[in-house]
């Protein structure tokens, strides 16, 4: 699934939340935006699922413009999992993912979907908490869950709008796996906003940097992700080790704290 | 690979197995309300001021329905089924003579009200609630009850002349049928009205609700206030609720109407389902939310206010059956609805049995049993103190 952004601008009112955003994911790739709180993160994935649509520019999918696409048939395509997740407490983990199948199941529900359902919470070793009620799971569990829930949507593009921040470290290793897999065993794309660089510096083929909705740098990690462009955007200072694990950037102080 | 799967095959069981178990509890549920509905029925035609066997109380509906059968054989098969026609006229008559008249003539028509309101409120219910993502919200949330009391109440104090004025023939009762059952209606379209400026959020729509609410209800004080002490203590009964106006053909215009209400309203549990996840996620997986949060509270909001339009304001049932039965089956809408639909309709028929045979012959409003029995089992709810019982 090749994910065309050409030119986005969103605007709440006079406030402009999106300004001229551009990209291009192909197949099998992972995109990561990142960004200060409030750039734009969660704006842009919104407007790639429909949530709400773009105030200028165009988002298309293998060349068709999103709008025009039916939204049931966008929903087969597309899976997003949201920053913010909403649950029922009488719902069950298996049958929260089995959402994911929605527009697969028309009245009953086959094996076949079951088996989706399964191998999805395999996929993020939970297949032994399939019976659990949502509010007996932990804070990363559930998050797991709606990523669960995504997987078995078994869409072309996944968005992803922090779907790590609740996770414990190993977690969100595991689960980075577990997405850079899927992307590549499938030729699925993903666009994944995160807040932790380093999962954008080791994970995401290519970094989409927002700052006030401009982009702030578009390319590959390593040379996007620079100590210059943390500090512009972020107003931190950082510094990037290398070893033979990989390369990690480490921020360590803002501009306040060292007396700017 | 190979290595893998005894690993998991125990695993690929426990969803599919998790699943039918889940599945055939939802339909037990079904089977056991099912049964309680109709042996609650049999047994509340039974019973009142005039005590009738249950044998008695079965022979007399079957009696006059068999017969009633026969006939239409008789007349539509040129033929006749003569095995059938002898078994159907084989059915004895009830021994208490009085039996047929007191079961068919008054207290079925009344078990049949009482069971259609109570599953209309019911599904109304649990259907506004999942739309709303509030459990808490009942079909008055939407200020569904203050309107139609307001136009019962107008036309208990100013239809008579109204109806004199404008020499439209219809009764005055069937007039206060009339204006509840539209008023109740204008809430949703002006809730509606509401949502076109201000978006379809869960928020709008319930503050829209209360809104709407809390007018009608000053216009239902102020008729109250104006009115003399006749029509005063119609509109309190009115509000009380009850099954007074039941009837064989009240039965039979809400029937057809609870029957495609509820097909409709079952048709939208896989969304509703869905819904729960949350908007965002119910637009990527292509609802489209605001259209279908308005469909569904218009569907919901006219069952609703068929079945008050005969009873008057019964209050709770929306609000409990749904509790009970989520606590029971969990919240898939497929079965949630047809659940609460039969718990609702248990649950009044029992509370209107209770209300005419407690201090028979003298009879109170359903409203005030479904009051005391509401507030007992939220109490109970609060006290309990699960996480999954209140939210």
């Amino acid at each position: 699934m090749e994910l065309v952004v050409y030119c986005v601008d969103k605007l709440f009112g006079s406030h402009r939340v999106l300004d001229g955003i551009s990209f291009l994911l192909k197949g099998g790739k992972i995109l990561a935006l990142v960004g200060p709180n409030g750039s734009g993160k969660s704006t842009l994935i919104k407007a790639i699922t429909r949530i709400h649509d773009p105030s200028n520019g165009t988002i298309s999918l293998d060349g068709a413009d999103i709008r025009t696409i039916n939204p049931v048939d966008l929903a087969m395509k597309v899976g997003y999992v949201p920053q913010h997740f909403t649950y029922t407490l009488y719902s069950t983990v298996f049958e929260t993912v089995l959402l994911g199948r929605r527009r697969f199941i028309r009245w009953s529900v086959s094996d076949e979907e079951l088996s989706r359902v399964q191998a999805a919470l395999d996929a993020l070793g939970m297949g032994n908490l399939a019976g659990a009620y949502m509010d007996q799971l932990s804070g990363g569990e559930r998050q797991k869950v709606f990523i669960a829930r995504a997987l078995a949507q078994d869409p072309a593009l996944y968005l992803f709008d922090e779907p790590t921040s609740a996770l414990d470290i190993r977690y969100q290793i595991e689960v980075m796996e577990t997405m850079r897999r899927i992307t590549r065993k499938q030729g699925a794309s993903m666009v994944i906003a995160v807040h932790d660089l380093n999962l954008a510096y080791r994970y995401a083929d290519t970094v989409l940097v927002l700052d006030h909705g401009l982009t702030a740098g578009y390319g590959e990690p390593h040379a996007v992700l620079t100590p210059d462009c943390i500090r512009k955007v972020y107003g931190v200072d950082s510094f990037v080790v290398e070893n033979e694990h990989g390369k990690f950037i480490l921020p360590f102080r803002t501009h306040r704290a060292a007396g700017e | 690979m190979a290595q893998d799967t005894p690993a998991s095959v125990p695993k690929t069981v426990t969803v599919h197995s998790l699943y039918r178990a889940g599945s055939s509890q939802r339909i037990a549920l079904i089977v056991v309300l099912t049964a309680v509905v109709i042996l609650t029925a049999v047994l509340s035609a039974g019973i009142g001021t005039v005590a009738i066997t249950p044998g008695d109380t079965v022979l007399a509906i079957i009696h006059p329905s068999a017969g009633a059968l026969n006939e239409f054989l008789m007349r539509n098969l040129p033929l006749g089924a003569p095995m059938v026609s002898d078994m159907l006229v084989a059915i004895p008559t009830p021994a208490d003579a009085q039996a047929e008249l007191i079961v068919m003539g008054f207290r079925l028509p009344r078990i049949f009200l009482a069971i259609l309101t109570g599953a209309s409120l019911a599904v109304a219910g649990v259907v506004m609630q999942g739309l709303l993502r509030n459990p808490l919200v009942s079909p008055f949330t939407l200020g569904l009850s203050s309107a139609a009391s307001f136009g019962a109440a107008i036309a208990i104090v100013i239809g008579p002349a109204i109806l004199g004025t404008l020499a439209i023939g219809i009764e005055d009762n069937a007039f206060i049928i009339v204006m509840a059952f539209l008023f109740g209606w204008l809430s949703m379209l002006l809730v509606y009205g509401i949502s076109r400026a201000r978006g379809t959020s869960q928020s709008t729509l319930i503050l829209a609700g209360v809104v709407i609410g809390y007018l009608f209800q000053a216009g239902v004080m102020a008729l109250k206030y104006l009115t003399n002490n006749d029509k005063l203590r119609d509109i309190v009964v009115w509000l009380m609720g009850g099954m007074w106006g039941a009837s064989w053909n009240a039965v039979l215009i809400l029937l057809p109407l609870c029957l495609v209400t509820f097909i409709l309203l079952e048709r939208m549990a896989w969304d509703l389902n869905v819904l729960a996840a949350g908007d965002d996620v119910a637009k990527n997986l292509g609802i489209n939310v605001g259209r279908f949060r308005l469909t569904g509270l218009m569907i919901s909001t006219f069952a609703a206010s068929c079945c008050l339009a005969f009873t008057g304001i019964i209050g709770f049932i929306g609000l409990m059956a749904p509790h009970i039965c989520r606590m029971f089956i969990g919240n898939d809408h497929r079965y949630l609805i047809p659940c609460s639909a039969l718990m609702g309709a248990s649950i009044l028929l029992i509370s209107d049995t209770a209300a005419r045979t407690i201090m028979s012959p003298v009879e109170i409003p359903v409203g005030i049993i479904m009051y005391i029995i509401g507030g007992i089992f939220f109490l109970f709810l609060i006290l309990r103190g699960s996480g999954r019982g209140l939210y």
